[in-house]
């Protein structure tokens, strides 16, 4: 019997008690070795820079020079005896800066996307950027927030690596494997001129950006920065004077941008108890308009951000862009989508379960616009960029989706159209109601942006990106929380947008010699 | 047909179905009692509880939600207890579950939770005038009987993880007075959800959430006769690991999850239908941490018979 005993244990243990270590599909990422350098990338057009010679990087030493010698002992020295954590830092870096830029900051997203926590008196506090270490932390990184974050880190990145190409070339300076055959490189070889580094143009550019947009994450910015900074030197591919020139020139480049961020409307995005009581009386007599659904009642999300300065396009054009009124309220088209959208939350399949879950992208996630560039970094792995071209493509991705922001922005406030689940409390949903008014859906304006772009980038991969598109708007709708008119607006609306990266994206000079 | 049941009766609720259901209850689970059935003994028994929480702690600060209002999970459970020797029984069980919020738009959810499986075995046993102690060892192994949702918190049914539970139990009666004590430890499977990147704190990419295994001890004392017990329960059950709900985020299955409450249970035998055992209690959380401050009732009727002609005489006072 004691026998018996043992096999049932040992067959329940077993059944039961599984845990294997949770693989990361980000750390499985290749070192990058460009398909094709981009030699000419100081021609592409840039994002808001007009003229590269305006920033400051001094001459390199020369390679003779007993400053530059010294350079090289410091490589030599750091790979005599590499451990196992620098070279896990070697192999998390090598995949590329842009990328691995691009991750912290879905992280500080996510970090910062949870919304603050009512007063006792049943008010909301707000994030301030001149006290950010207070609550509520600055920022609350919801969706348009998050959105312009991408933009700004993005497109600085892409503008401070046009200024370096062209002080690559101007120096044409050997990597420090080239001019020297005792430093090995540890990640593949690169024919691109070493100085100014291109890894620390880019991180210099999103640490000063995330300065500002991340503020009270500066410790953890600088120690990533630094980090950065070190794998270069232990990999062999650049000497400390190259990172010290390109992290200067991409802070130079950042200041540039951070002059355009603090000036963009974004900080007044919040709006007056005055102007959020001025929302409602814009909708016309007799319409429903919305209302927090939330208790205490939160003020609507941003509602101003529909004042921002776009990227891609100018102010007019956010009015131009905005679709038709939505189905009034009162009438039968709205009741019947209302009533599809009550048949879905009574009808909840474990499928569409999973399909409202994967692209929820709610409360502490990257929200929709990181989950895009989640989508396309793990494209753009496959694609053996150059970090320029990484740096390029994912400027456009995410001017398009901080434009789209303002869009949809812009629509929503126009109609300030309510949530089927406002207008019917039987609607139950299958994730979190975002407070912000119904018309049209902002993960179909999101979607459609990013998938217009990406497949005007990646054409082989067919319909993989308006797929997905399609899937994310549908998430919404059986999900319970937005009409079937809201998220076909919201596609439409969002391919328009995506459009305008399209054009841009022809016109850089980085698609003609392909 | 009732009179050819033994004289005596038996107690073979083993409610485990709640483990940790929704992340809020373990409930009154009775693989920590000290109590057998007889060889060759078949024990069907069907419970219901229903448990509530209006306060919960995010990290160590509580509050209520005026989003999710009261938060209720019933349980419809169905179970039935082996006597395989007389030392050692096994049982199988499995709940419906239901839960709602009274507020907010987040959909309820139902549907079938977990099965689990425990053995219960008396590895020691020694009667000294009025004095009995004893000691037992209880594995229970519990799968997800369905694909539902985990990653739905506070709403979900279960963390449809894949557990298994060990436990050591000591047991001490002193004529009607018994104290029963035990200690488990809880491992717990990596589960599946339905997104392929989440944060904890720090964004991870994967769909597998790795979840923290988990401690529980058990104190029960009362009094416990042939035909009723009366007992107080407390219960202590502490995370392993995982992290703390940020303020005003969402909870995640990872969760560190801890939980102390306190509770009594009755069992009562009617002595006119002798293999009828009614069971009723209720509990309550006074500590928690990443948990909803439930309290929870339950009620729950069996009924054992004999699959062969044995006379064995073990009842509660065994």
């Amino acid at each position: 019997m004691k026998k018996y005993i043992l096999y049932i244990a040992a067959a329940m243990l077993a059944v039961t008690s599984c845990k294997k270590d949770i693989v990361d599909r980000t750390t499985q990422y290749p070192a990058l070795a460009p398909a094709n350098e981009d030699l000419n990338a100081d021609t592409w057009k840039p994002v808001l820079i007009t003229d590269p010679t305006v920033f400051t990087v001094a001459a390199p030493d020369a390679i003779a020079s007993p400053a530059y010698v010294a350079d090289l002992n410091e490589i030599k020295g750091y790979q005599r005896s590499l451990n196992s954590d620098q070279k896990a830092i070697i192999k998390y870096w090598s995949a590329g800066a842009v990328l691995r830029w691009n991750e912290i900051m879905r992280d500080l997203v996510a970090k910062h996307n949870v919304a603050p926590y009512q007063n006792l008196d049943g008010t909301y506090p707000a994030p301030s950027s001149a006290n950010p270490f207070a609550y509520p932390q600055f920022p609350f990184s919801n969706p348009p927030y998050a959105a312009r974050a991408y933009a700004y880190v993005s497109a600085a990145q892409y503008d401070a690596l046009i200024a370096a190409y062209h002080f690559k070339k101007q120096y044409n300076r050997s990597a420090p494997y080239v001019n020297d055959p005792t430093v090995q490189a540890l990640i593949p070889k690169s024919t691109l001129p070493s100085y100014p580094s291109e890894d620390a143009v880019v991180s210099g550019a999103s640490v000063e950006m995330m300065k500002l947009l991340f503020p009270t994450e500066i410790d953890y910015i600088e120690q990533k920065a630094a980090e950065e900074k070190i794998y270069r030197i232990m990999a062999g591919a650049n000497v400390r004077g190259e990172l010290d020139a390109g992290e200067s020139l991409g802070k130079q480049v950042a200041d540039v941008f951070a002059a355009r961020a603090r000036t963009d409307k974004a900080g007044a995005a919040i709006g007056t108890p005055a102007y959020w009581a001025s929302l409602q009386t814009k909708v016309a007599p007799g319409e429903q308009y919305w209302i927090s659904l939330e208790v205490p009642k939160r003020p609507p999300m941003l509602p101003l951000f529909t004042k921002v300065k776009p990227f891609l396009f100018d102010t007019l054009t956010v009015v131009a862009l905005r679709p038709g009124p939505p189905n009034s309220t009162n009438s039968d088209a709205f009741k019947k989508e209302t009533a599809e959208v009550l048949y879905y939350s009574q009808h909840a399949t474990r499928a569409n379960q999973a399909l409202v879950a994967f692209w929820a992208d709610g409360i502490g996630t990257y929200t929709p616009p990181g989950h895009w560039n989640a989508i396309a970094a793990d494209e753009f792995v496959k694609q053996n960029y150059s970090e320029v071209r990484w740096a390029r493509n994912f400027a456009l991705l995410n001017m398009a989706e901080m434009d789209a922001a303002i869009v949809c922005w812009d629509t929503k406030y126009a109609y300030f159209n309510p949530r089927p689940s406002q207008v019917d409390d039987a609607i139950k949903t299958l994730t979190g109601v975002p407070n912000f008014p119904a018309y049209s859906s902002g993960h179909s304006n999101f979607s459609g942006a990013a998938a217009t772009f990406l497949t005007y980038l990646l054409p082989d991969r067919g319909s993989k990106f308006t797929d997905m598109a399609n899937q994310a708007a549908l998430s919404r709708l059986v999900g319970g929380i937005h009409t079937r008119q809201d998220i076909n607006v919201g596609l439409t609306t969002g391919n328009e947008v995506g459009q305008y990266a399209v054009n841009r994206a022809k016109a850089d000079g980085a698609d003609s010699g392909n | 047909m009732i009179k050819s049941l033994p004289r005596h009766w038996y107690k073979c609720f083993m409610i485990m179905v709640c483990f940790w259901a929704s992340a809020q209850h373990a409930s009154a689970q009775m693989e920590n009692d000290g109590i057998m059935i007889p060889k060759n003994y078949l024990c069907p028994g069907a419970m219901y509880s229903t448990s509530s929480w209006t306060n919960y702690w995010e990290g160590t600060f509580k509050r209520n939600n005026g989003n999710i209002g009261t938060l209720n999970t019933k349980m419809y459970s169905l179970m039935v207890t082996y006597g395989i020797t007389k030392d050692l029984i096994a049982t199988l069980g499995a709940p419906y579950v239901t839960t709602h919020a009274s507020a907010g738009t987040l959909a309820g959810q139902k549907g079938l939770q977990d099965l689990s499986l425990n053995l219960k075995w008396r590895g020691y046993k020694l009667q000294s005038g009025k004095s009995i102690f004893s000691l037992f060892a209880s594995l229970t192994g519990s799968i997800p009987l369905t694909n539902y949702e985990a990653d739905f918190d506070p709403l979900a049914l279960g963390t449809h993880s894949k557990n298994f539970m060990a436990r050591g139990i000591v047991d001490y009666t002193y004529g009607k007075a018994f104290f029963t004590g035990s200690a488990a430890y809880i491992t717990r499977s990596n589960i599946t959800i339905d997104r392929n990147s989440y944060y904890t704190t720090q964004l991870i990419y994967s769909n597998q959430v790795e979840l923290p295994n988990m401690s529980d001890y058990n104190f029960r004392a009362g009094y416990r006769s042939k035909y009723f017990i009366a007992e107080a329960v407390a219960d202590i059950s502490t995370s392993i690991g995982g992290f703390d709900i940020r303020k005003n985020d969402m909870p995640f299955p990872s969760n560190r999850m801890n939980m102390t409450s306190v509770g009594w249970n009755l069992r009562y035998r009617i002595k006119s239908l002798a293999a009828l055992e009614l069971t009723a209690g209720y509990d309550h959380v006074v500590a928690g941490r990443n948990v909803g401050q439930s309290s929870m009732f339950h009620g729950g009727v069996s009924y054992i018979f004999g699959l062969s002609k044995s006379k064995d005489q073990v009842g509660y006072k065994n």
